[in-house]
């Protein structure tokens, strides 16, 4: 890029700003409901001017130059910010390309520039706002991922409750596909909470598992010989049919495990594990 | 060199492991414990790990050695208060100790042991009963 657009363009700032400002407010695809026009144009402002000082380097056409440190960096911040507030990738992108835009017509306005030079200039201006456009995709992008991955972790605590049914019984209603992470997850929880509460039966409930497969029973087993080691037993309840069906026919080897069909009958059966009897009070009138 | 002390508490042998078991301790541990359990006739082993925080497979074997060993003496081993990420790494070294027996604390180890005992005094009364 020649010095004398930079210098050109830098005169011209305050033009640039309000019109780039125009087009934006204009746009259809402005968001005024995740973002106020004041604060957009702070930043707007803020990021024009790093990328006209950008301009004034010597390396102005390689965005990864020192020169550009500063802007990358404000960029980075706009973009990572926009993915968390929930702005699409095209509103986000367009807040670059809008710019490229009033850029192009600006230099259309400087006398000193001929047709052909006029055209080398816009091209590179046009590279550069190109490159741009692709951080600010890529940093949207690890911004979203980093959205996702903090949902996903928080869904697999959320799934796994750990609730202590009586002094001693602990039920574990697991929901959802067990994969290796959940289990780890599902299995730490639970030990933890054996030791916290001295519990010396739990209760695994799997009738909001979909599918059992041979690699969910297997980590099923792991979780209840981990409990063993602990010195509390496992009882797994909520086996219906059709998973019953899919055990058998795979061959998973299930006897040295309680099992029991439901989560009555495997706190019926802690019960009397540990000796407690629950029994029917005299008869009251209770009103209905 | 290091030893960890086993106690005597009546017809239980009771060890409490505070200490991080490298190999050689742990050897000496099953051994000076099996000497233990033929020379007072113990009916049970209790082995507290509640403050071992690192386990590898053989430290997971020597506790499966002292279970088979003490139970070809007719003592129950009994192991109490495992962490629960010794517990985890454990199962992932597939190593689920089958022939002994666990409980959460001492208190409740104790417990056990003493019904395991108690079932074997209880038989044997019967059977001098039967004699009588």
């Amino acid at each position: 890029m020649n010095k004398d657009t930079a210098t050109y363009l830098k005169g011209k700032r305050k033009q640039i700003l309000e019109k780039w400002m125009d087009n934006q407010v204009k746009d259809a695809a402005l968001r005024d409901d995740l973002m106020s026009v004041a604060e957009l144009q702070q930043q707007s402002e803020e990021f024009l001017t790093a990328l006209l000082n950008a301009f004034g380097t010597p390396e102005a056409e390689n965005t990864d130059s020192a020169g550009y440190e500063t802007l990358i960096d404000i960029l980075n911040e706009i973009s990572i910010s926009r993915a968390r507030q929930g702005f699409s990738p095209r509103e986000t992108n367009m807040y670059i390309l809008s710019l490229k835009q009033v850029l192009g017509q600006q230099l259309e306005q400087n006398p000193a520039l001929d047709p052909s030079k006029l055209s080398r200039e816009i091209l590179s201006i046009n590279n550069i706002m190109d490159s741009l456009g692709m951080t600010t995709m890529e940093t949207y992008i690890k911004g979203r991922e980093e959205v996702i991955l903090r949902q996903s972790n928080e869904m697999s605590e959320i799934s796994t409750p750990v609730i202590r049914v009586w002094d001693g019984i602990l039920a574990l209603p697991i929901i959802g596909t067990l994969d290796s992470a959940r289990t780890q997850v599902v299995m730490e929880a639970l030990l933890e909470e054996i030791v916290a509460t001295s519990s010396r039966i739990a209760i695994l409930d799997i009738s909001g598992v979909p599918t059992v497969d041979s690699l969910v029973a297997q980590h099923l087993i792991k979780t209840v010989s981990a409990a063993r080691l602990m010195g509390a037993e496992c009882i797994i309840s909520g086996i219906r049919a059709e998973i019953a069906q899919t055990i058998v026919h795979l061959g998973i080897d299930l006897t040295n495990i309680y099992t029991k069909a439901s989560l009555a009958s495997a706190l019926k059966m802690a019960f009397s594990m540990l000796n407690i009897q629950v029994t029917r009070g005299a008869k009251q009138n209770l009103g209905f | 060199m290091e030893r960890i002390p086993i106690l005597k508490m009546g017809p239980f042998l009771l060890v409490t492991i505070q200490v991080d078991l490298y190999d050689r301790l742990a050897l000496t541990l099953e051994n000076d414990l099996i000497n233990m359990v033929s020379k007072t006739e113990a009916k049970g082993v209790l082995i507290d790990i509640s403050a071992v925080s690192i386990v590898d497979s053989f430290m997971g074997r020597i506790l499966g050695n002292i279970a088979s060993m003490s139970k070809i003496m007719d003592a129950a081993t009994v192991v109490v208060g495992m962490q629960p990420a010794v517990a985890i790494t454990l199962v992932e070294l597939g190593l689920t100790l089958s022939g002994v027996h666990t409980a959460l604390d001492v208190e409740q180890g104790m417990e056990l042991l003493r019904t395991k005992i108690g079932n074997l005094d209880t038989d044997e009364e019967g059977l001098y009963d039967s004699f009588i």
